[in-house]
């Protein structure tokens, strides 16, 4: 299936986990969060949280800012 | 050879009029809240934060730029049993992105267990020249994550109706910006801080009001800490100096004069010299005499 993930399309194999995809992205040991479709997924959601064709995924960490 | 630093005080030791501040539920042991961004390196930013004194700092939320090049994250320069982490919606230009970013840095910190877990500096920007903050936008937001439980900092301008308005909707603490971000001006409308503080302080005296952005200097700093704000909060005037942590010493010690310096309340001022030796006793000539 396709899913954009932060602005790119990305094939995903089904069924893929908002976890497995931060595996994928080798974020996997970091602290991240998710939101699909504009909408926080809660990170004790991520093992769970089944992706569909087409969902928008943002994926994101803290950087340096003010 | 660098210039040497003056030693950064050991941990507990107080000046006075060095008092924590009072931010919703949380208490800050230091004035100065420091930014993150635009160090030239980690090692950089980790000195300078220490120097600075502070024991909040800022970041931001973004997009998988988890590694910087060595392949290290940002945290692993920060020690979280030292630094209670703050994050920014910085970058967002309406209420609903804004509350996007609050709730992704909210679950990011809720899995590093740090106690900033449910705070934000909310930024709500009215466009990329200025970046100056779009006030509908900063109060819908405001509103909602009150609603959702959060401890709202919010960026708004040195306007005081706009900051009555801010802390109306529940913002635990309202941050006029001296000036725009980044830009070094320091506090450009003093008179308009003060109709802040008065307006915010009105009734609720120990209610935080924290200038927000414009810094350029150590005496900028100072300067808003004598007008009777609560804190000063910064990055680039730090991040960007000749000598990054050299200036964060000057910052820290900028905040605290400045603090002492409102406690102890200033002389008011008068448009005629007055002498400070007596005119009793003078053995010569005195014009008018």
């Amino acid at each position: 299936m396709q899913v954009t993930v932060n602005g790119k399309t990305m094939e995903l194999p089904e069924p893929t986990t908002v976890r497995q995809l931060i595996e994928k992205l080798d974020l996997g040991k970091a602290a991240c969060a998710a939101e699909v479709n504009r909408r926080l997924v809660p990170h004790k959601e991520h093992p769970a949280r089944l992706l569909r064709p087409g969902d928008v995924v943002e994926v994101v960490s803290l950087v340096g800012g003010g | 050879m660098p210039a040497q630093a003056p030693h950064t005080p050991a941990p507990g030791h107080r000046e006075p009029g060095q008092s924590p501040l009072k931010v919703g539920s949380r208490t800050l042991q230091s004035r100065l809240v420091v930014g993150t961004g635009k160090y030239a390196s980690m090692d950089v930013m980790r000195e300078a934060l220490d120097a600075s004194g502070c024991d909040v700092v800022t970041v931001a939320v973004r997009r998988e730029r988890l590694y910087n090049d060595q392949g290290k994250s940002l945290l692993e320069f920060l020690d979280l049993s030292r630094y209670a982490i703050l994050p920014n919606t910085a970058g967002c230009f309406n209420a609903e992105d804004a509350i996007r970013v609050a709730r992704l840095g909210r679950d990011i910190l809720e899995q590093l267990g740090n106690p900033g877990a449910s705070w934000v500096k909310l930024e709500v920007l009215g466009d990329r020249k200025t970046l100056l903050p779009d006030p509908v936008g900063t109060l819908e937001a405001t509103r909602e994550l009150v609603a959702d439980g959060f401890t709202v900092l919010a960026y708004t301008s040195d306007d005081p109706i706009c900051a009555g308005r801010i802390k109306a909707a529940g913002a635990a603490s309202v941050m006029p910006a001296g000036s725009p971000i980044g830009s070094g001006q320091g506090v450009l409308n003093p008179a308009n801080i003060v109709l802040c503080l008065e307006a915010l302080k009105d009734g609720d005296p120990t209610y935080p009001v924290i200038v927000d952005a414009g810094v350029g200097s150590a005496s900028d700093v100072a300067a808003a800490m004598e007008l009777g704000a609560d804190a000063v909060l910064l990055n680039t005037a730090i991040a960007h100096a000749k000598q990054p942590v050299m200036m964060a010493h000057a910052m820290r010690h900028a905040c605290l004069a400045g603090r002492q310096s409102y406690l102890a309340g200033r002389i008011p001022r008068k448009r005629y010299a007055t002498a400070s030796s007596p005119w009793e006793g003078v053995i010569g000539y005195i014009p008018g005499e």
